[in-house]
């Protein structure tokens, strides 16, 4: 069953943990940008996640509420952002740089005095005779619950913004909040909430390097998955069951790639770290090649600002 | 507080400029600013925790003759110049950086600050009179953990964790992997290049690739605790090593021993040798015997026989009686490197390039 030295059940099974950091934090900017806001303080929002999810792990004893510490740190950091660019209409992406800057020297000062502290486990889901059956044991039933809520958020999220109110309204305001405003909606309202959601998103993929990726704390510990979540969005070309392959495909390759290394296959690996990357640009090549924006898929207020006196 | 001191410096530009010449014929200097460049964060728990240890141990030193300043996850790389232009241009006197990659970065700004002092760790290039470079003898200590290794692991397979393959990383591969086979020839070495020195989610995704692939005794030349609390998932099963720092914390197991890197007495020197006027420019290149590299405890996770062994060959080491890399050593491709007794040059070693007979694999190049 193995190939090139390599169990594909287990890898695959890896790549599934491995994605969910990135997979969380990008289905959450992906909400936030489909309401027009470009958030690039993702980054920042998952490492105060990820100490916030970290110092409530630890006190109450508990990953449960480890989670919703990192869920709600990220959503307070967020808020920041949210009142910056919502209500004092500063510039979105200087304020989500900023706000990745701030995340990250906030984080380490909190997380002072948690280095060496093992946090509470997060348990796998007890699935009994599922994770007995071969192969498809292994890569499916055999995961901590984390991985099956993180697929079943994706699942919430697409279900949302296709088939109900809220998410028309929602998408409504990322398309042109003018209108979305002529008919009565509250824009900033709206934008908020996403911000919120997103920060939430974030926050929770933080938690998940910190509690059970890498169950430890260290500065700097999501080093840069920030990054790679907004990659994923545009990558997805903002679609939310894309945004899960997206995820798989670049949490798959880096695992993969130290996989082929530990089997020792004699693959060059410096072109495989990059392909994801590659295939980023590619897609955004191709899809804006011809068609316009439209194709592209990008909501058309992103990134710009909305004031009711325009 | 490292950019409000960066800052100040920033002001204070003119003032070292007219200085500038008064500087490099005084001998002795009244007091020192010591700028201390990092590749990581402080709290990484490894290499770079190491580093600011030293430099806060200069500090309760000399008290109020020295200040320092630092800055943390400085890139390999450009913009590397900049950041060591910044701390040149704010008066230090003396700027450690503490990562091979900054090896050029550090050679191009040495040339433009002729009166500032610079100490390249790990590096080997010393292209004008202030430049100074220092380094530790990692693979001493690769030695007891490859002697460790060859006689723990139950599956015969071992993993290393390597960052870059530069000739530091690669001596210290060709050490373990040469002292666990000398007492287990079964033994396998499988190697992993993360390509990063931090990045703690993937470390821990190289250390569960090599645990998948059925490796039980880890090594990693990565800079955080990331490999240790993989293996400790494990429950006993893989064991590794602290690696820069003692790492006390994954202690008795997965945590069976460390390498740990000591450079508050080098730092404590050359900045003392700026403040008495006796300072030189050195090419430093201590290990166990300096006191530059402590082995930490070996824990009881290791039967007491090996502990001794273990401890007799750090002994030997810092005696001078033995040295890791002793002949005949062959090179992967079976071409002689060391014959029959033959000792290693630091040349070599420091130009390393190749792997030892019977590591599977290609060096990344």
């Amino acid at each position: 069953m193995d190939i090139g030295g390599i169990n594909p059940a287990i890898l695959i099974a890896s790549l599934m943990v491995a994605s969910v950091p990135i997979m969380l934090a990008a289905i959450g900017e992906l909400v936030v940008e489909k309401a027009g806001v470009l958030n690039l303080g993702v980054e920042g929002m998952m490492i105060i996640g990820a100490i916030c999810g970290f110092v409530l792990a630890v006190y109450s004893g508990s990953a449960v509420m480890g989670f919703v510490g990192g869920a709600l740190g990220g959503a307070v950091l967020s808020l920041v952002f949210g009142l910056l660019t919502q209500f004092m209409l500063t510039n979105q992406v200087a304020t989500g740089l900023a706000l990745t800057l701030f995340g990250q020297g906030l984080s380490s000062m909190i997380g002072q005095g948690y280095n060496g502290i093992k946090p509470p486990a997060t348990t796998a889901l007890p699935l009994g005779p599922l994770a007995e059956i071969p192969v498809l044991g292994t890569i499916l039933f055999r995961h901590d619950w984390m991985v099956y809520t993180s697929i079943l958020i994706i699942a919430a999220v697409w279900a949302v913004l296709k088939y109900t109110r809220t998410g028309l309204i929602l998408r409504a305001v990322g398309e042109s909040h003018d209108a979305a405003h002529a008919l009565g909606y509250k824009v900033v309202r709206i934008r908020i909430f996403a911000i919120l959601f997103g920060g939430a998103m974030a926050g929770l993929g933080g938690a998940y390097v910190s509690l059970v990726r890498v169950p430890q704390w260290t500065d700097g510990i999501t080093a840069g998955a920030g990054w790679i979540a907004l990659a994923i969005v545009v990558f997805a070309s903002w679609r939310p069951w894309r945004v899960l392959i997206g995820a798989y495909l670049f949490g798959g390759i880096t695992v993969l790639q130290l996989n082929l290394q530990a089997a020792g296959a004699a693959i060059p690996v410096e072109y495989l770290s990059m392909s994801p990357y590659l295939i980023t640009i590619l897609v955004l090549v191709i899809m804006s090649s011809g068609r316009g924006k439209a194709a592209l898929n990008a909501p058309a207020a992103l990134g710009q600002n909305f004031h009711a006196s325009r | 507080m490292q950019r409000r001191t960066i800052l100040k410096g920033g002001a204070a530009l003119g003032f070292a400029t007219m200085m500038g010449g008064k500087l490099a014929m005084a001998q002795v200097l009244e007091k020192v600013k010591a700028g201390f460049i990092y590749v990581g964060p402080i709290g990484d728990g490894g290499w770079t925790f190491q580093h600011h240890q030293g430099a806060l141990a200069v500090q309760e030193q000399f008290g109020d003759k020295v200040e320092i300043v630092w800055q943390e996850n400085v890139p390999e790389g450009a913009d590397a110049e900049r950041a060591l232009t910044q701390m040149a241009l704010s008066g230090c006197n003396i700027i450690f950086t503490t990562s091979f990659g900054y090896m050029d970065p550090t050679n191009a700004v040495a040339a433009k600050f002729p009166d500032v002092k610079f100490e390249h760790a790990t590096g080997y290039k010393r292209d004008s009179a202030n430049v100074s470079t220092y380094n530790a003898r990692f693979y001493e200590g690769r030695a007891v953990q490859g002697h460790i290794a060859g006689k723990m692991t139950k599956s015969n397979k071992i993993g290393y964790i390597g960052s870059f393959p530069i000739p530091e990383v690669i001596m210290g591969i060709n050490s373990y992997y040469l002292h666990a086979k000398k007492v287990n020839p079964a033994v396998e070495l499988s190697v992993v290049w993360a390509f990063t020195w931090f990045d703690p989610a993937k470390e821990a995704d190289a250390a569960k690739a090599l645990i998948d692939q059925g490796v039980d005794v880890i090594a990693s030349h990565t800079d955080s605790t990331a490999p240790l609390a993989e293996a400790a998932k494990t429950g006993g099963k893989v064991i590794g090593f602290g690696q820069a720092s003692d790492m006390s914390e994954y202690k008795p197991s997965p945590r069976v021993s460390s390498i740990i890197d000591n450079w508050a007495p080098y730092y404590i020197k050359r900045v003392g040798a700026l403040l008495d006027g006796t300072y030189a420019q050195v090419d430093v290149w201590e290990g166990i015997a300096g006191g530059e590299v402590l082995i930490g405890e070996i824990t009881d996770a290791v039967p007491a026989d090996v502990k001794a062994e273990a401890e007799a060959m750090r002994d030997a080491i810092g005696a001078g009686t033995y040295h890791p890399f002793t002949g005949p050593i062959n090179k992967q491709d079976g071409s002689v490197w060391l014959a029959d007794g033959a000792v290693a040059p630091d040349g070599d070693l420091l130009g390393m390039n190749f792997y030892v007979e019977g590591i599977v694999g290609d060096i990344p190049s």
